[in-house]
């Protein structure tokens, strides 16, 4: 399988992860672990810059993770430079996971405060991977202002509802021409296939995986699920018959000519 | 303003309405797969859903995590000052009652901040009574400038504010707050808040209106269980929360369900709500409402705390104290009320553990809010 390639970083494997709503950091670490996972999001709200060693950070210390700090609880552009800025300082990486949600009931990620951001941070040095609504005319728009990849939803946040955005996804795949990472709403491994299957560069899951009664079986399992979809798209799945055979062909008459 | 809308409402109608809800509204709240409303919400309080409580926790504990994760936020209350000058009938700081007064000096504020960060608290909640003159505005706003580099997360429940005083307080670092309607119930309200500002019945119940345009970060809503009938109550607060989702879309909410307890010179409660019914409007709470934050403070019991934490509640305090200067000031000053659960945050974080959660001590970052 083709190895994905975000701003010149090369990743194996296609399954990027959370690190929220684990029942312990040790159980998080495990579990990343099992799933394969190079690329982990961790929201700068819940690392302790001032310990001396934060809980978190400790269980990732892995070669094999690359952080991906997240702007998770900024509402405006504004707050998530500022936000930016100190994961960048604290965790030392140029990787950002920008996501404005102003709206603490859906966390649905606002657009226009989205894309502001991106322009600003891209500017600023960051690679910036935004996390947005299923919107093709948006994804646009970032790619012109330089994001290294688009996160679109699939369902909103910790729903476990699937690709419920498919025929928006569809056509930003057709059109982009930076990495789609299908983010939020995959529930269960049969959506990270599914959205691999249709071309998906890859997928981030969180609660899926987090809240499962056996997460390291869980993570195995969408691990499996990411390379088994892959693996399809490469393999160009057959499609399935849009119409019938007609037994006295509609052009045939081409032929007598 | 939810007054025009609260007034629409009649007590006795809703109440009426609650108790009438059969086995049949249960289910049928139980067993939907869309948004449940307001009716679902009324069926699940009501007498009738008692025997669907098994079906209720299991629906709660995975609604709740599915949204939060297993994991409990820890937060610690600190009392700054016992001064008031209401008079509320079931509190130990009432104006009638004769104990000392205390205010914390800014000296005291930083001793107990510094116990308070000992215990491994970065979310802080700051408790007065009612005194403008002493603890007003600039009081509290110094409070938290005090404050604001020691802790992530800074919360009130003090007295209800003007709106340009909310902005004020959120611009030095100010993120929730806590504003309890104690009953819902009009004229009861009035028996038990007979003399203070807080007699003001429209002027509490209008706060969370102000707090939404201030642009607070979160909201605590609530009742005082144990003034009126809980049922209703319930649904009232349930109403308001509803209300404020749709108009202050861009705040987060939390509601709290304080039993009363005892305190020096305060009455009975008129109504008793037993652990199972407790037990039952927490999870009908959730299974209402799968985003609204759930609290439970160490006014419950230790068996109670220890078996909850798995049916939908997502902060908890622990070792609390509830007296001005309680942690390392002045341990021995009166209490507003007694709390019942006396275990260390250690302890509570080992009983977490052991119910497969992660006790969350910080969840909020000073960088995100931009404090001038």
């Amino acid at each position: 399988m083709e190895n994905l390639i975000i701003a010149n970083k090369e990743f194996t494997s296609r399954l990027f992860t959370g690190t929220g709503k684990f029942s312990s950091s040790q159980l998080m670490e495990e579990t990343l672990l099992a799933s394969g996972s190079e690329l982990v999001t961790v929201a700068l709200k819940r690392i302790d810059l001032n310990a001396n060693e934060d809980d978190i950070l400790k269980h990732l210390s892995h070669s094999q993770f690359n952080l991906l700090p997240n702007t998770s609880g900024v509402r405006t552009a504004k707050e998530a430079i500022f936000a930016a800025q100190l994961a960048r300082e604290a965790l030392e990486t140029n990787w950002l996971k920008l996501e404005i949600h102003p709206d603490p009931k859906y966390l649905l990620p606002d657009p226009i405060e989205t894309l502001k951001a991106a322009e600003e941070l891209v500017k600023l040095g960051f690679i910036v991977l935004p996390y947005v609504h299923a919107d093709p005319v948006l994804c646009k728009h970032l790619e012109n202002v330089g994001v290294a990849a688009v996160m679109p939803l699939g369902s909103p946040i910790g729903s476990n509802s699937g690709l419920q955005t498919k025929r928006f996804l569809e056509i930003i795949i057709e059109q982009s021409n930076v990495p789609i990472v299908v983010d939020a709403g995959i529930g269960a491994p049969s959506h990270a296939a599914e959205a691999m299957e249709m071309g998906a560069a890859a997928v981030l899951v969180n609660t899926a995986i987090a809240v499962s009664d056996n997460p390291i079986l869980m993570a195995k399992a969408f691990k499996m699920a990411v390379e088994a979809g892959l693996m399809a798209y490469e393999a160009r799945l057959a499609k399935p018959k849009n119409f019938a055979e007609a037994s006295s062909p509609l052009t045939s008459f081409l032929q007598d000519l | 303003m939810f007054t025009q809308l609260f007034d629409t409402f009649n007590w006795d109608e809703i109440k009426k309405s609650i108790y009438s809800k059969t086995i049949v509204d249960v289910e049928f709240a139980l067993n939907k797969t869309s948004k449940r409303d307001l009716e679902d919400f009324k069926a699940l309080i009501s007498p009738s859903a008692i025997g669907y409580l098994e079906k209720m926790a299991y629906l709660s504990n995975r609604l709740t995590q599915k949204r939060f994760g297993k994991t409990i936020q820890m937060y610690a209350p600190l009392y700054l000052s016992n001064e008031c000058q209401n008079i509320c009938t079931y509190c130990g700081f009432s104006f009638d009652n004769k104990l000392k007064r205390k205010t914390l000096t800014d000296l005291e504020i930083l001793k107990e901040a510094e116990a308070i960060k000992k215990m491994g608290y970065d979310h802080i909640l700051l408790v007065t009574g009612e005194a403008n003159q002493t603890v007003g505005v600039p009081y509290l706003k110094n409070a938290i400038k005090l404050l604001q580099p020691l802790f992530s997360l800074i919360s009130i429940e003090v007295q209800p504010l003007d709106q340009n005083e909310y902005e004020e307080l959120i611009m030095v670092g100010l993120n929730t707050v806590l504003v309890y309607q104690e009953t819902y119930h009009k004229e009861d309200y009035k028996l038990h808040h007979p003399k203070g500002k807080k007699s003001n019945f429209n002027y509490r119940l209008e706060t969370p209106d102000r707090l939404g345009n201030s642009g607070v970060y979160k909201v605590g809503l609530g009742t005082l269980i144990g003034l009126e009938d809980w049922r209703t109550d319930a649904f009232s607060t349930a109403l308001h929360l509803s209300y404020l989702e749709k108009k202050y879309w861009k705040t987060k909410y939390s509601i709290s369900f304080p039993r009363m307890r005892p305190a020096e010179g305060i009455i009975e409660p008129k109504v008793i709500i037993t652990d199972k019914e407790l037990v039952q409007l927490i999870c009908a709470y959730r299974i209402f409402n799968e985003e609204i934050e759930l609290s439970i403070s160490t006014r419950e019991s230790e068996h109670f705390r220890n078996n909850i934490i798995k049916l939908g509640i997502t902060s908890m305090s622990a070792g609390s104290k509830t007296n001005p200067g309680g942690y390392a000031v002045e341990k021995e000053s009166l209490e507003q009320f007694e709390i019942s659960d006396e275990r260390t945050p250690q302890e509570i974080e080992i009983l977490i553990k052991s119910q497969g959660y992660q006790a969350v001590w910080k969840d909020w970052d000073r960088g995100i809010q931009l404090v001038k």
